[in-house]
């Protein structure tokens, strides 16, 4: 049973993902990896794992693509207005994805292989993330939300109107 | 989970599921007649005795209505945007626990269809995701007047949705748990979270008001500027769609704003009536319909009181008013947390 929810969901995921790039339209493919992080949160589910699924369906599903979705269809997207691509953006880009695989291909590789995770474990449960992140790695957490605020201080600073000069 | 249980289940779904639908119904019917008092006309009393029948008519209509795709509208997503808007509108009403604990016969069952312990979370997830519906809708529609108000209910919902967040995580700390049951529990005879969290709660409010597209900020389908907005090119039952999941998200938002501040099925002095605990749990849900009767009926209120935002004016109190004042409830929830665990 539990097998079979699990193919079910990675064939789902690693299809929404491929669909992600190979939709004609710029706002398919941002709905297919919506779903796509649905598929991921089903897999959180599964290992028990439900503060994250929920956090990652809110965080990416219900904020972070909701604003790519925002701008692209703003921008409105079409295959006539598609900027030409030359040759070598094309070979570049061949080349740094081949080399992209090839990172992956080997960390996979190096790594050691864990036994499955056992469904009983309850590790990505709200009490048990909170007491690990506020207590072994309270620092770490704190500065990465120092990072997430000096981000935004940036956001804010680039969004921010010049102010314009008063002689006219 | 054996067969009783999982019947049990099986029944409680169906009945939140019909209810919802139910009120949602009637209060297309409530809406108009609240209107009509309002403003001192009658309000619909051809179909039925005091017009009683006017939904079942209304949806009829809708059903046989010519039903119309634009030509140039992108026909999958045009149908999947009010499909997931009621996807979503009827998902929520699983972790809300609806009652106590009846015992029939040997079988103790809970109001409540399952208590994940993240049942919040659950809430906030499915709110930020009903977003969708309207904007997939909007797109798909191929009309500018239907993106520019899928675009206003969008940035709308996400800005709101910041304010309601952090209201939430207040409420979270002073109940120190995720789950809707848990933080109804606590909540027994008057120790109702609306007396630790007033400011919270009317943050959370006039969020519900945004989250639904309720009047005053209903521009997304500003008749004067948009037409119809999102839904301009919807007709038959796909625009019924958009129009009954409204009702369905009041309905739910009320009955989370009972549950969250209002006490859910609690109620004073319950106790020293001294009656069966299948009684209280009895009186305790019909109790929490009332509470919910009382919210949906101050949306409709507010809806026939006050004017529209203009937009401009709607983003700044999202940004500039209801966000300052979700962290300062936040800050002042935070020391006063302190302040009780002897930090001082």
């Amino acid at each position: 049973m539990t097998l079979t929810v699990f193919y079910l969901l990675s064939a789902l995921s690693v299809f929404s993902g491929l669909m992600v790039v190979l939709s004609r339209k710029a706002v398919h493919s941002v709905l297919y990896l919506v779903f796509c992080f649905f598929t991921i949160a089903g897999h959180y589910l599964m290992l028990n794992a439900q503060f994250l699924a929920a956090v990652h369906v809110i965080v990416y599903a219900g904020a972070i693509m909701v604003l790519f979705l925002f701008v692209i269809m703003m921008l409105n997207l079409n295959l006539a207005a598609e900027a030409q691509k030359t040759p070598w953006i094309k070979i570049s880009a061949v080349i740094l994805s081949g080399l992209m695989l090839l990172v992956l291909v080997a960390s996979v590789k190096g790594a050691e292989e864990l036994s499955a995770a056992q469904p009983q474990n309850d590790i990505g449960l709200v009490k048990n993330i909170g007491n690990i992140l506020f207590d072994k790695y309270l620092l770490p957490f704190e500065l990465i939300s120092l990072l997430l605020l000096s981000a935004m201080v940036g956001a804010v600073l680039m969004g921010r109107k010049e102010p314009q000069p008063q002689n006219e | 989970m054996d067969t009783t249980e999982f019947l049990i289940k099986l029944i409680l779904v169906i009945s939140v599921f019909g209810i919802s639908l139910l009120i949602a119904m009637y209060s297309t019917y409530a809406e108009r007649k609240v209107a009509a008092f309002l403003q001192d006309r009658l309000g619909p009393n051809r179909a039925g005795p005091f017009g009683i029948l006017q939904p079942v008519a209304d949806g009829v209509k809708m059903f046989m209505k010519e039903e119309i795709i634009p030509a140039n509208a992108d026909k999958f997503l045009f149908i999947a945007g009010p499909s997931l808007m009621m996807l979503t509108a009827c998902m929520t009403g699983v972790v809300i626990p609806w009652g106590g604990e009846l015992t029939i016969g040997r079988n103790t069952f809970n109001l409540q269809i399952t208590d994940v312990n993240i049942g919040l979370l659950y809430i906030f997830g499915v709110v930020s995701i009903g977003v969708y519906g309207i904007m997939i809708g909007a797109w798909a529609s191929n009309n500018k007047y239907s993106l520019m108000g899928g675009l206003r209910a969008s940035s709308q919902m996400i800005s709101y949705e910041l304010a309601m967040g952090i209201s939430i995580i207040a409420l979270v700390m002073t109940t120190g748990t995720l789950s809707t049951k848990e933080i109804v529990e606590q909540q027994s005879s008057w120790h109702w979270n609306i007396l630790y969290q007033p400011l919270g709660f009317l943050i959370f409010l006039v969020c519900a008001f945004a989250e639904t597209n309720r009047t005053p900020f209903d521009l997304p389908e500003c008749e004067t500027e948009l037409i119809g907005g999102f839904h301009t090119e919807y007709s038959s039952m796909k625009l019924g769609f958009y129009l009954f999941a409204e009702y369905i998200n009041m309905f739910i938002s009320s009955a989370i704003l009972a549950t969250l501040y209002f006490g859910g099925y609690n109620f004073p002095f319950i106790e020293s009536w001294g009656l069966s605990p299948n009684a209280v749990t009895i009186i305790g849900t019909l109790l929490f319909f009332g509470k919910i009767f009382f919210f949906i009926f101050f949306f409709m209120w507010v809806r026939w009181t006050i004017p529209r935002f203009r937009y401009d004016q709607l983003m700044n109190l999202g940004w500039k008013v209801m966000i300052p004042l979700a962290l300062f409830n936040l800050f002042i929830t935070g020391i006063i947390t302190l302040w009780r665990n002897g930090a001082f």
